[in-house]
């Protein structure tokens, strides 16, 4: 397949003093694609993104974005990208379609091409209604759909969400989701952050698990999952303030065992098996519960840390 | 002249997908000065409080109260009166605090608490664009401000000549010859607390000891010095001279390159310290 890549990085790196923040990253994405990073804080992903986003000097390394160097052409880049940054950075005093025009004219839209496009967009993020209302008594999860929606006024070919749904309730999370397929659907690339997995998994076609400023891992979410972990894990919990003894009595039991400080998780192939297994052994866990594999697995498994505390 | 090679570049609308055409320097300043002067609107009234009726006060006090007292015992200053002598002072004066207020509270907004700077740096637009669109909507400002109370001192008599008129465009000068570098002041700093040093430690005396209120040769030799390095008398003293009459070429073209050489010098200093901050 001859797909067009609009984003590649190679060797991307990012300092901070003596911090290295991002430490050469490899990764391409191509036209119509959603593309994730995943991993904990301070792994890196907003300083990969604000470069990306083309405002932020890349210290090494090679970064093209819609086959341009972001050092020489930072606003024709930025022309054609939409951002959503971690922090939504709204005029809290002016009104949701003010905030809306005032961002369309940094793109060199007209006015009556800004007042358009906001209706159309304010409807898409459910605000119509709270169109002519001040931003700051808005709920967070209004706020976030507001930065979304204004990162969408100048048609953006690529749009990047560092952490879109971080801070919202199932509901706003479930509404967002929902709203980013359809952006998909009309073809816009969407490049994400994210520490939920749960969001990785529905939202990325391929994603990088991204520790301590590198790479551990790149696949869509089943592949890794397949890679990394085994299609099911057993859950214990004991009653007790150490899990550690218990891994030991179970040891020998599914293909792979991790000690948590508040349980037990047991990989296998079939989690009720091993679930009949450790009862065989004679050993009475609090709770036993079997579930699929997740991306929290393959960090937990490629980090050896939880991804979300 | 050839000027730049013909683009070979195909762009297409706005609104499409693809390379999309530049903005030209007037829309990109333009679009920041359109969302401040939607900032202002919404400010209006707090902004007539603190930068018109505060000057007010000073030309009811001082020129009025304090001046008919000096024009009683000394017949007015070198046969000036009080009023016509402190006024000219105040239209440069009052530059002085809207710069103060203008360059430091909402830059540090925009640069750290709502970060809206960052917002318009993830656009087409540039540091420097945002720099000239900001300073320049606060010498927007600093027009209508001065403006609004020359109109006003006016009324009260304030002015002896229609070379007054002249004191509008060296209020502004002045205002921007503590904009810029208050600005820049703002950008190296990482939090509000340097701003109270400027009000106290800087602001109130350059407005009590700059030939303000009462000529700098009153004042102990050692401190006139320090005044001639600060841009208020510069201001104070170039207005003064319009308003009365008693222009002195030379000086005035002094005063002027003084206060024009802060702007420029404070530029250059201040959009290194603002893309030191902002890009990083
Ligand atoms: N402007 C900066 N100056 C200095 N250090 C920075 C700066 N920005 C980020 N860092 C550091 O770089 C590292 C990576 O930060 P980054 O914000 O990229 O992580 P992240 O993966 O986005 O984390 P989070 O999930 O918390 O948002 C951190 O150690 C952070 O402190
Ligand atoms: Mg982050």
């Amino acid at each position: 397949m001859a797909e067009e890549i609009l984003l590649s990085a190679r060797g991307l790196t990012k300092r901070f003093g003596d911090l290295t923040a991002v430490d050469g990253v490899d990764f391409a994405v191509h036209k119509g694609e959603s593309f994730g990073f995943l991993g904990p804080n301070g792994a890196g992903k907003s300083s990969t993104m604000r470069m990306v986003g083309a405002v932020s000097p890349v210290t090494a390394g090679e970064l093209r974005i819609f086959g341009q160097d972001p050092a020489t052409h930072g606003p024709q880049i930025r022309a054609r990208l939409g951002v959503v940054p971690q922090q939504d950075q709204l005029d809290q005093e002016l009104t949701v379609e003010e905030n809306m025009w005032v961002y369309g004219r940094y793109f060199g839209l007209s006015r009556a091409q800004v007042r358009e496009r906001a209706v159309e967009l304010l409807a898409f993020a459910q605000l119509t209604e709270r169109a002519k209302d001040r931003v700051e008594p808005l709920s967070g999860g209004m706020k976030r759909r507001l930065t979304i929606a204004r990162a969408l006024i100048s048609t953006p070919e690529m749009l990047l969400l560092d952490e879109p749904t971080t801070g919202l309730d199932p509901q706003a999370r479930h509404l967002l989701w929902d709203r980013l397929f359809r952006l998909k659907r009309q073809g816009v690339t969407l490049i994400l952050t994210t520490h939920y997995m749960d969001e990785a998994e529905q939202l990325c076609d391929r994603l990088v698990v991204m520790d301590h400023g590198r790479i551990v891992a790149e696949g869509s979410p089943q592949a890794l999952i397949r890679q990394h972990s085994t299609r099911e894990v057993l859950e214990l919990r004991f009653d007790a303030d150490d899990h550690a003894e218990f891994g030991t009595k179970i040891a020998g039991i599914g293909q792979r065992i991790e000690v948590l400080p508040d349980r037990l998780l047991v990989y296998a192939e079939d989690g009720d098996e091993a679930a009949a297994g450790v009862h065989d052994r004679g050993i009475q866990p609090l709770s036993s519960l079997v579930r699929r594999s997740t991306l929290e697995d393959v960090f937990l498994h490629l980090t050896g840390r939880t991804l979300v505390d | 002249m050839t000027g730049a090679p013909m683009s070979t570049e195909v762009f297409t609308a706005r609104g499409d997908h693809g390379p999309r055409p530049p903005l030209a320097a007037r829309e990109r300043i333009g679009a920041v000065t359109g969302y401040l002067l939607l900032v202002y609107r919404r400010t209006l009234r707090g902004t007539i409080i603190s930068t018109f009726v505060s000057p007010l006060f000073f030309l009811l006090a001082m020129g009025i109260g304090l001046g008919s007292l000096i024009d009683e015992r000394t017949g007015g200053l070198g046969g000036v009166p009080y009023l016509q002598f402190v006024v000219p002072a105040i239209v440069a004066m009052q530059t002085m605090w809207l710069a103060m207020f203008e360059a430091t509270y909402p830059v540090m907004d925009y640069i750290k608490w709502s970060k809206l700077y960052d917002s318009m740096l993830a656009t087409p637009l540039r540091v420097r664009d945002i720099l000239v669109g900001h300073i320049g909507s606060i010498a927007g400002r600093l027009v209508v401000a001065t403006a609004v109370f020359m109109l006003v001192a006016s009324l009260f008599g304030g002015f002896a000549t229609w070379g007054a008129l002249w004191c509008l465009p060296i209020a502004v000068l002045t205002g921007l010859a503590f904009t810029v570098p208050i600005f820049g002041f703002t950008a190296t700093q990482d939090n509000e607390d340097g701003f109270t040093i400027l009000f106290r430690l800087i602001a109130t005396p350059l407005m009590l000891f700059s030939g303000t209120f009462f000529p700098i040769d009153q004042l102990p030799a050692w401190m006139q010095p320090l005044a001639w390095v600060t841009p208020l008398w510069h201001g104070v003293e170039s207005s003064r001279m319009v308003a009365l009459g008693t222009v002195d070429p030379p000086w005035l073209a002094l005063h002027l390159g003084v206060l024009l050489a802060f702007v420029l010098v404070a530029w250059v200093l201040c959009e290194r310290a603002l893309t030191r901050r902002l890009v990083k």
